[in-house]
């Protein structure tokens, strides 16, 4: 449990922190119509009649977008409710076509489930999840295309979403954020949701209440639509410390609804949500209850790929790597498919090395995803074969690496074209111990006088004879064994 | 042959097949019928260019030997009905303007067996209503008029246009919706076959809303023959309406042999009430007769939340309606009152968009599903519905058909029960049972009252089983042998 | 359970109808009469009854996940009272 406290002038606050998270799912149409979900288009341009909820139109449920909240329930440990009911939750709003969104209530499709996150102190931490369930998305409202009107674009209505519920268990803006990083790395691991923050195709509502330690709950408010891991941890640091500060000077948190404005880092109230709702919830008369076949829910679950605790532990098992290494190693699954070709038939941990050191750094600076990384797999591995094989010293494998990922070439080829083999034939590397002894009369007598550490300048001098390309450990040992012979 | 305008569909397709006259000709006569008529206000839209251009299309067909099984039959559509570039409006303010880009899939399935658009029939304000006076395009006025007086009557609702326009002789048949007796109500009114398929059985797409659990497509016609030929065609499985059931739709017409020895017709104590008019006990009476005589089996049973129906019915239809209403906001389509505030432009836009019923059935839908009150009202409607549904269930162990009143008296003057909804509401006591239960109703007309006013029986049928019901409905039309006709139809008027 | 003049009014603000304080005593009397009437149903014993959505009792279809008619952007807007640059215009909202 996490020990995140706010110190106010009346002794330490906790902070208690739940999530909804929207997670678009990955269909090529919408959950109750034919239109695309492509994002990007023209607006009022990937619309259908049903969308734009025209007289007399009807939803029918699309089997894709069940299919991938039941995989995703199944990944999240979760409970599959064989019966879910679709509920309408009504409220008037101009991106909201029909005056209701088609959404799940009382029975959801996902009962509940939870999730482990790992903490930078190397604790790790289980989130309860409450529940999943399947609803449609509103349209768009653009409020600054002219100072007296709102412009509302239908494309994303009726774009299916999942919005997956977490237990208030969240206890510090860093377990938000790794919960979150942690819900996204799931659904992209299953392939339901790409995780694009900022398309918004994942989206967190925070929940955030204070109390001191041991107290019951106390009044929360929620951030909506907070569409980054950053914003999610900023906002709640900036939210606990404003009702902290209501608290201690005696005033009460007013439950509500409020935004987080990036550029000035604060949050506040959402005017249009001034109202209190009374949604009215009751079951879709147009939509009949779902009823899933266990036998079908048991076969995706027997479909799913690995999930990405169980890629941790199996790298921690299989190739020796440390909690830390094999935890950002599955982060991705592109990350995980990557080291697995680099690891493959090597030295794991030279792997992991080569995977989280230059070619993280490498992809950091150019600010790449490792779907686009210039080096592939396949090639840093002929590289790290290189460096297990000594023909490469790790200094020389560094700088090439820079080339193979500012030029795309092989590490065989960058070594052929410069000449720069790992020199570690015994007879030349004698021949350049014997030329460095023959020059430096004065630092060998220096030597043979006690002053041991000089090695250090000997082999570098070898090093340097050799434009680095002599094995180091051969140089060093060739050295001593000279010196002190 | 009689006047073109007096034909059955039957007699219709007879008439084209012998090339006794054209499809044209059959639409001319009703379009003059239908323009000497307007003091009936039977029509919010006329579409006679379009009516004859399918004309002659249907008339190229049958030229061809490919004409439909409606083949330039001229129908009136009730204005809930989207048809494409034509105004469909439910006949409310809030839709003005309102032109489809889409053709719902009853009258795409009308159209695709060469029927006949002469116009959007008046109906009430998105279907609430019985006796077709809360339409923003005026009441409709009952072709038939009570013996020695000449009081405009209702035509019952929520269809009254559509069956104004068939008992005036100005369509041959028409389509009407019903959700708790809006086919069933008007045909007995208007002296009419009504029938409302079981619930699934005719697609909702495209058909304005009302109340989603309860509403269904039916025509109303003049003869049990027309009923089943226009359900034929008006029914389908639909895959884009979720509570469409695929179910294979039989030869309807094929099934009317009008023989009933043996069916097993049910008479429900409880649809006996208190002070219901002698005259529609003894029709009642007379219809239990036919059926005996015949060789029918009459069994006596008892459905025992019958008087809860309307209750149950005033709580999920209007919860319904106020949230398939909610769409009428003024940003899309329609009516909008402007205003520099938005929850000001959609209070405006509604009030003004909405009539006095249909703002009250959607406040009483609010209220019943707010927080704190859903489960006393709306839930234990739902739960009410559950028994309501069993009641028949049980009652399909020992019976076929269940035969019943159509409506607790004739048709009324306009004016009457009019500052009293829910004397307003008991219209349709009858008929909503049955549609609580989702099942198929037909009313048929069986006599006339005192005062001269067609009567209607109504059949309710299991689900599905619609080809039976009509089988003892062709008998009852038979035994009935109802031939008189309103005062105010066209033609060849007494 | 008399619905008041109060309830009236929030019932009124939540379906997004106008409603003129001179007619609220009005609608209060109608919605009150209707509530008395359906009050009936409170006679009937509903314990351990399964509450009914619909009389339809299948399994709902599932669509298949392609891609069909979009319908044009001119249909789309064709209806709308103020549409502008492909958008709908409503008046200024604010967040
Ligand atoms: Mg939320
Ligand atoms: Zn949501």
């Amino acid at each position: 449990m996490s020990d995140y406290r706010i110190e106010g002038q009346t002794g330490d606050w906790e902070v208690v922190i739940g999530l909804e998270i929207h997670a678009q799912v990955i269909s090529n149409a919408k959950l109750f119509s034919s239109a695309p979900t492509a994002f990007g288009a023209a607006a009022n341009t990937q619309v259908s009649l049903v969308d734009a909820a025209m007289p007399g139109m009807l939803p029918v449920i699309n089997g894709e977008c069940v299919r991938q909240a039941v995989r995703t329930g199944l990944a999240l440990g979760a409970e599959i409710n064989l019966y879910s009911v679709f509920d309408r939750k009504n409220y008037f709003y101009p991106d909201l076509p029909p005056g209701y969104q088609i959404s799940q209530f009382s029975q959801p499709i996902v009962g509940a489930g939870k999730v482990e996150i790992d903490l930078e102190s190397g604790e790790t931490v289980e989130i309860g999840v409450t529940r999943l369930h399947l609803e449609m998305d509103a349209g768009k409202s653009i409020h600054d295309m002219r100072p007296d009107a709102t412009f509302v674009d239908l494309n994303r209505s009726g774009v299916a979403l999942m919005e997956i519920v977490s237990e208030p268990d969240i206890r510090s803006p860093e377990e938000a954020g790794a919960y979150v990083r942690k819900i996204r790395s799931i659904v992209r691991y299953i392939g339901s949701c790409d995780g694009n923050m900022e398309e918004g195709s994942l989206r967190c509502d925070v929940n955030v209440s204070v109390r001191k330690p041991g107290e019951p709950l106390g009044t929360r408010c929620e951030i909506k639509n907070v569409n980054s891991v950053r914003f999610v941890m900023k906002a709640l640091e900036y939210e606990s410390e404003r009702q902290v500060e209501i608290l201690e000077d005696g005033g009460e948190i007013a439950q509500e609804p409020r935004l987080f404005d990036a550029n000035q880092g604060v949050t506040r109230p959402m005017r249009s949500k001034e109202e209190a709702h009374d949604y009215r919830y009751f079951p879709d008369p147009d939509l009949l209850p779902l009823k899933l076949d266990a036998d079908w829910v048991e076969e995706l679950r027997v479909a799913l790929p690995e999930l990405p605790d169980a890629k941790k532990h199996r790298f921690m098992d299989e190739f020796g790597l440390g909690a830390d290494d094999a935890g950002v190693l599955i982060s991705e699954k592109e990350t995980a498919e990557y080291f697995e070709q680099v690891a493959a038939g090597r030295d794991a941990k030279l792997a992991a090395n080569w995977v989280t050191g230059e070619l993280f750094g490498a992809l950091n600076t150019a600010g790449l995803e490792i779907s686009a990384s210039p080096v592939s797999a396949e090639k840093l591995g002929g590289l790290v074969d290189r460096v297990a094989d000594k023909t490469l010293s790790r200094r020389i494998a560094k700088e090439v690496f820079e080339i193979m990922f500012e030029s795309g070439q092989d590490a065989d080829a960058i070594i052929e074209e410069r000449g720069l083999k790992q020199v570690s034939d015994s007879g030349a590397i004698d021949a350049v111990v014997d030329q460095i002894i023959a020059d430096n009369p004065n630092k060998v007598a220096e030597y043979k006088g006690g002053k041991d550490k000089l090695i250090g300048w000997f082999v570098g001098q070898m090093m340097k004879a050799s434009q680095g390309k002599a094995n180091p450990q051969m140089a060093n040992e060739a050295m001593k064994k000279k010196l002190d012979g | 042959m009689s006047a073109l305008t007096d034909l059955t569909i039957a007699g219709a397709r007879a008439a084209l097949e012998k090339r006794e006259c054209s499809a044209r000709e059959l639409a001319e006569a009703h379009i003059a019928a239908a323009e000497a008529a307007r003091h009936l206000n039977a029509f919010v839209a006329e579409t006679f260019d379009l009516a004859l251009g399918q004309a002659d299309a249907s008339d190229k067909r049958l030229a061809a030997g490919e004409g439909g099984l409606l083949e330039g039959m001229p129908l009136a559509i009730k204005d809930l009905y989207c048809t494409k570039g034509v105004h469909s409006a439910a006949c409310s303010h809030i839709l003005d303007g309102f032109k489809p880009p889409y053709e719902s899939t009853v009258t795409a399935n009308l159209w695709r067996e060469g029927a006949v658009m002469l116009g959007k029939a008046n109906m009430d304000e998105f279907a609430m209503g019985s006796a077709n006076v809360t339409s923003y395009y005026g009441n409709v006025i009952n072709p038939w008029q009570r013996e020695g007086d000449n009081k405009p009557l209702v035509p019952g609702g929520s269809s009254g246009g559509s069956a104004a326009a068939v008992a005036a002789r100005i369509a041959l048949a028409a389509t009407g919706t019903d959700t708790g007796g809006s086919i069933r109500q008007p045909a007995a009114f208007c002296g009419l076959v009504g029938l409302k398929p079981t619930y699934g059985r005719c697609s909702r797409w495209g058909i304005i809303a009302f109340a989603s659990s309860l509403d269904q497509a039916g025509p109303l016609t003049r003869s049990v023959e027309d009923a089943a030929l226009m359900l034929q065609v008006m029914a389908s499985y639909d895959a884009k309406d979720s509570t469409s059931v695929d179910v294979p739709v039989p030869d309807y017409a094929a099934a009317l042999s009008g023989e009933v020895k043996g069916l097993r017709v049910g008479v429900p104590a409880e649809y006996r009430l208190d002070g219901m008019p002698e005259e529609i006990e003894a029709l009642w009476r007379q219809g239990i007769d036919w059926y005996r005589d015949a060789g029918a089996e009459i069994v006596d049973i008892s459905l025992p939340h019958t008087k809860y129906s309307l209750p149950t019915y005033y709580i999920v239809a209007p919860a319904e309606c106020s949230s398939n209403l909610a769409r009428y906001d003024g940003v899309r389509y329609g009516l909008r009152e402007e205003d520099s505030d938005l929850t000001q432009m959609y209070e405006r836009t509604r009030a003004k968009g909405f009539g006095a019923e249909v703002q009250r059935r959607i406040m009483i839908g609010t209220y019943v599903l707010s927080a704190g009150y859903y489960d006393a009202y709306y839930l234990k409607a739902q739960k009410l519905r559950t028994l309501i549904a069993r009641d028949f269930q049980q009652a399909w162990e020992k019976v076929d058909v269940v035969l019943t009143p159509t409506a607790p008296s004739a048709a009324f003057a306009i004016g009457e029960k009019m500052d009293d909804p829910i004397a307003m509401y008991l219209n349709d006591v009858f008929t909503v049972p049955a549609s609580m239960a989702g099942l198929p109703g037909i009313s048929v007309p069986a006599g006339l009252s005192a005062e001269g006013l067609p009567l209607g029986l109504q059949l309710i049928g299991q689900p599905f089983d619609e080809a039976r019901m009509l089988n003892a409905a062709r008998f009852m039309e038979i035994a009935a042998d109802f031939t008189a006709r309103p005062a105010g139809a066209s033609g060849g008027a007494a | 359970m008399a619905i008041d003049k109060a309830t009236v009014l929030r019932i009124a603000k939540l379906a997004r109808i106008e409603v003129a304080d001179e007619a609220t005593d009005g609608l209060a009397d109608e919605l009150n009469a209707i509530m008395a009437w359906v009050e009936q149903l409170s006679e009937v014993d509903t314990e351990g009854v399964e509450p009914m959505t619909s009389v339809v009792d299948i399994t709902p279809p599932l669509r298949s996940d392609t891609v069909e008619a979009v319908a044009p952007r001119d249909d789309i807007l064709a209806n709308a009272p103020n549409a502008e640059d492909g958008f709908f215009v409503v008046p200024k909202v604010v967040e």
